[in-house]
């Protein structure tokens, strides 16, 4: 079983999640899910030695569907949305950092 | 430099060309105005849900016969979680650890290049940069296309077996012709269709593990590849050489500067987080999908290759630059059949055409000049009807503007005069005109005959305006000179 | 209506009345649909008029969970995040019901993002017990059972990812089914765990739910996950009685912890009830089903914190300003998540991020595959099977609001079914010492509906 989570586990879990915390939080966080992973905790200590995982509780396969056009939305109504536009794109703050 | 092995492995991701995306059914194409191509599914709002195109399936299973990979029974997609904003869901559907095709190679003649898998995943958006001359760093802010957003791309990963710049080229060139071969693919380097980013490390010969590997990206030519390559190898034979480490890194080619940058990153380690994605249902290639995909493999460039070595007798070099560009064996193939002579064909085919291919950018199936066309430039040769280099100048004008050699020919009144009696009474002219050359000629040594009789030759061609057939005013030239 | 007595508009202006008399202090809804509610039954009556059919549904008034997308009506999951957003398409399951002749009401309250079991961590403040306005309705679909409970309308749409249909409807009196997974299309659902989500309906009987279960049910092209091949329709053997018919009592479910005696005792009247009507009942054991709970908190956290990535601040919805998108994202979702929210993001994160992945989230997995094989063996035996709904009758606001444990062992009863992909639903039966109504579960192998709900009409028929 995992060691118990920590401060700093939740500080990583949050910028990994971009879930901005406030030290409040942070603490309250940890507690509680320690908790909640303690209980979680039962499944861990199960024998399932040769047990596969299931992802899915449905049997299907080759769900697809045909290469066929259908029409988009219409971009007004797309960018309407958005907290801000320009020039029929999405705007946002500066990027830092190239995509992985 | 000698004292170190380099050692690369190659990740190529290659649009696939379907009509739709990936998991809808916006069109799948480039150049459209921003964000015209968008849907609930494919900008992630909230409730959307993929849908597996199954063309995308057929393609790459059609790939893995073309690289002889195994498909397993089962292949499932699964979801990297990132933050980035040209991704609309914040995760990536892409393949894991069951990818749609494992264990492949490509044959390089020379080398047999390893490779680990292909698999499927979506694309992403485009973003623009505004202000800070354009770059990302600098920004003002940025401006998001999602477009490409969820167009279908197979991911296309080779083993560490390539062992230089130029294999590097080599791989890439014959991938992307295979992969133009089998119709699955725009594969525009320059377009992004293709883009190709190199795991690099060098190690002292005769070691076994592996240096520390660097991944370059950021490549948007065959040429930038090279250059990126060469770059980081001498980067970090130079590190190692002065006694520094090679750090594991992501660094960006830099074109115009010539090399390679550290990407400068937030502080945030990446952790993708990888697991089943529950939207989606396996994929299990039935026999019958397998047959399709087997069945729609055309015959693969070096099988073409080999062909046209034996049937037309060209060299394996000149194979190699026919398939190497996409459309021109298809091109050489179709004016032999329109009954050029192969050897001329191809010697056009892999010179001036090239040439003209390479300045315009244009495809050999655009060419003004239909293959038919360029049969029937060779036949003008062959017959005598143009000399070498007239039929130079004729090419250059059925490309300029769409005409036939015939019709050139006929317009410019270009044809070589062949007549042997017209030919030699302007012979017998000349030579009554210059009777002190012709003396010179008979009563010279070797150097002075081929002096004068160069003089006399064009001499008798200027008078013809350069139609006179060559090799016949030769011969004639030759009986009067020499009687 | 049904009668042909009153007109569809007539019936969509007698519930808005209701509606607006009432909402103020239960506050089922989120937001009142009253023009288009009108329209959409000006329509039916006009087809009526004409002639036409005005199917199976014709103005019949529907209420909502305000996470089903709607084209141009906010649909805000209950979330700050969600501020302002119209969707600029409409779900599948509530395009069929309108397609029906339905006439949708509006959208109702939820636990943010469908987490929760009270209704009480929305971020439009709780909805209250129509029985008992000091009680919770139970959550998530909340809005949607006390809606129906509250008679604003006499079916709704809920959803469900580990009892969030079957629960609120044990809590509030109604009846509420989570149908096979794949049943209904998740198409405009906005995903909490994708799989174990699924929309269920809500009926103030039986009969009700059944009628909006044909409706909903079936095929859907723009869902991988919906079954393919028709859905059996469960009306047209509603009342073809039990007889025969073998019905096994869940022993880790009924003596689960927590679990009060009243509503065991309850599920016991329910069990002699069926025995009476000709099945026969045997306890039996499906041990896996105790591991349910912690296998759930792990899954559905994972799958969540993926899910609830897309709400960065970039294509809709809510922004808080940052100094560059990193800053923006975590600023905006550190803002527009509740508590209850970011707890399960959090959780979700951890149990996915490197080196935890397979202690936790792949051993749930397979816990989860346990869970399925234990059902399995259970419906060689048994055509159905039968436990309580919910640990308890209703409880006050804030009660459990303190320890998110606490609250989540409500549902400690309905996830085993979420995990294996099978069909329950929750009829009531009687009442507790409170005199709040107490639910009885009736499980069902996936597609089996039909038999479930013949099940369930019985226990309806014979309740107290
Ligand atoms: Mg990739
Ligand atoms: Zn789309």
């Amino acid at each position: 079983m995992p060691d118990r989570i920590t401060r700093a586990d939740v500080q990583h879990v949050a910028t990994l999640a971009r879930v901005a915390l406030t030290d409040d939080e942070i603490d309250h966080l940890t507690g509680e899910l320690g908790a909640i992973l303690d209980h979680a905790a039962q499944v861990s200590a199960l024998d399932t030695d040769g047990v596969p995982p299931t992802a899915h509780p449905l049997p299907l396969a080759n769900v697809m569907r045909a290469d066929t056009v259908h029409p988009s939305l219409d971009r007004d109504e797309v960018l309407g949305q958005a907290p801000a536009a320009e020039d029929g794109r999405f705007r946002v703050p500066r990027i830092l950092g190239e995509a992985p | 430099m000698s004292e170190y092995e380099t050692v690369i492995g190659l990740e190529v991701h290659c649009e696939l060309a379907t009509a739709t995306k990936l998991f809808c059914s916006c069109r799948n194409e480039f150049g459209a105005e921003p964000n015209t191509n968008t849907c609930p599914v494919c900008l992630g709002l909230p409730g959307s849900l993929p849908v597996l195109n199954e063309r995308v399936v057929e393609y790459a299973l059609r790939l893995g016969e073309a690289l002889q990979f195994e498909m397993p029974a089962q292949s499932i997609f699964h979801r990297k979680n990132y933050f980035y904003p040209d991704m609309p869901k914040d995760y990536q559907v892409s393949q894991y650890d069951e990818p749609i095709c494992v264990n492949g190679a490509l044959d390089l003649g020379d080398a047999r290049i390893g490779i680990e898998r292909a698999h499927m995943e979506e694309d992403t958006g485009k973003s623009l940069h505004v202000g800070g001359g354009g770059r990302i760093h600098d920004a003002d802010h940025s401006l998001v296309d999602y477009n490409r957003a969820g167009v279908p791309l197979m991911e296309i990963v080779s083993r560490p077996d390539i062992r230089g710049a130029e294999q590097a080229r080599a791989y890439v060139t014959e991938l992307r012709a295979v992969l133009e071969t089998i119709g699955i693919s725009d594969v525009k380097m320059e377009e992004g269709s293709m883009r190709v980013d190199a795991n690099v490390s060098v190690r002292p010969n005769n070691r076994e593990e592996l240096g520390t590997k660097v991944e370059v990206k950021n490549m948007n030519s065959l040429r930038s590849l090279g250059r990126a390559i060469d770059y980081e190898v001498e980067r970090q034979i130079g590190l190692l050489d002065s006694g520094e480490r090679v750090v594991q890194e992501t660094r960006h080619w830099n074109e115009e500067a010539g090399r390679t940058d550290g990407m400068r990153s937030k502080e945030e380690a990446f952790d993708y987080r990888y697991f089943p994605e529950p939207d989606l249902v396996p994929v299990r290639p039935t026999d019958e999908m397998r047959a399709v995909a087997l069945a729609s493999v055309p015959e693969l460039p070096a099988a073409r290759r080999d062909r046209l070595a034996t049937e037309w007798g060209i060299s394996e070099q000149d194979a190699r630059v026919l398939t190497g560009v996409s459309g021109l064996a298809e091109y050489a193939e179709q004016a032999v059949a329109a009954g050029g002579a192969a050897k001329d064909v191809v010697n056009w085919c892999t010179g001036d055409l090239l040439g003209y291919l390479n300045e315009t950018g244009l495809a050999p199936g655009a060419l003004p000049l239909a293959p038919d066309g360029l049969a029937e430039l060779v036949a003008l040769v062959a017959d005598g009807t143009l000399s070498r280099g007239l039929a130079k100048d004729v090419l250059n004008e059925c490309l300029a503007e769409p005409k036939r050699p015939k019709q050139v020919v006929e317009e410019r009144g270009l044809a070589q005069v062949s007549d042997e009696g017209e030919l030699g009474s302007v012979v017998d002219g000349i030579l009554a005109a210059n009777p002190d050359d012709v003396a010179a000629y008979r009563a010279g040594d070797d150097k002075a005959r081929k002096k004068k009789r160069g003089f006399l030759m064009g001499e008798a061609m200027k008078a013809m305006k350069g139609k006179g057939n060559p090799q016949l005013l030769n011969r004639l030239l030759d009986e009067r000179l020499e009687p | 209506m049904r009668s042909g007595e009153l007109s569809a508009v007539e019936v969509a202006e007698q519930h808005l009345r209701e509606i607006g008399a009432r909402d103020g202090e239960i506050h089922a809804f989120n937001h009142v649909m009253r023009d288009e509610a009108l329209a959409a039954a000006a329509e039916v009556d006009a087809a009526v008029g004409r002639g036409e059919d005005p199917g199976p549904l014709a103005g019949v008034p529907i209420a909502l969970k305000d996470n089903l997308c709607t084209h141009g009506v906010p649909t805000t999951c209950s979330s700050k995040i969600l501020d302002g957003w119209r969707p600029p398409y409409t779900a599948t399951a509530v395009e069929r019901v309108r397609a029906a002749g339905a006439v949708v009401l509006g959208k109702t309250n939820l636990d943010e993002f469908a987490m929760g079991s009270s209704t009480e961590n929305s971020a439009f403040g709780p909805t209250r017990n129509p029985r008992d306005l000091s009680r919770v309705p139970g959550g998530s679909s909340g809005g949607s059972a006390a809606a129906v409970a509250a008679g604003f309308a006499p079916l709704a749409l809920g959803s469900e990812t580990g009892g969030s249909v079957r629960q609120p409807a044990a809590l509030c009196g109604v009846v509420g089914v989570k149908p096979t997974y794949g049943a209904v299309s998740r198409y405009g659902l906005v995903a909490f765990a994708s799989s174990l989500d699924q929309i269920g309906p809500f009926g103030a009987t039986v009969t009700d739910a059944a009628l909006l279960f044909d409706v909903i049910a079936g095929p859907d092209p723009l869902d991988s996950t919906s079954i393919p091949s028709p859905f059996p329709r469960v009306s047209p053997t509603l009342d073809d009685g039990i007889n025969g018919l073998r019905i096994g009592l869940v022993e880790e479910l009924t003596d689960a912890e927590g679990v009060a005696p009243e509503v065991v005792a309850a599920v016991e009247r329910a069990a002699a009830a069926l025995e009476a009507a000709g099945a026969t009942v045997e306890r039996l054991s499906a041990p896996s089903t105790t591991y349910g709970l912690s296998a759930y908190y792990l899954i559905a956290p994972a799958e969540a914190s993926s899910n609830l990535a897309r709400y960065d601040g970039v294509r809709y919805g809510l922004r808080v300003d940052g100094d560059d998108v990193a800053d923006m994202n975590a600023r905006t979702r550190g803002a527009g998540f509740g508590a209850e929210v970011k707890r399960r993001i959090m959780l979700g994160t951890y149990a996915l991020s490197a080196g935890y992945y397979d202690a936790y989230y792949a051993q749930a997995q397979r816990v989860r595959t346990l869970i399925i094989r234990d059902f399995e063996r259970a419906y060689e035996r048994f055509d159905a099977l039968l436990s309580p709904t919910s640990p308890t009758t209703a409880f006050e606001l804030g009660a459990k609001t303190a320890d998110p444990l606490a609250m989540y062992l409500n549902d400690v009863c309905t996830i085993p079914t979420n995990l294996a992909g099978h069909a329950a639903m929750s009829v009531p039966f009687g009442t507790g010492a409170d005199g709040l109504p107490i639910g009885v579960q009736v499980l069902a192998n996936a597609l089996q509906e039909p038999v479930m709900f013949r099940v369930a009409r019985v226990i309806e028929q014979s309740a107290p």
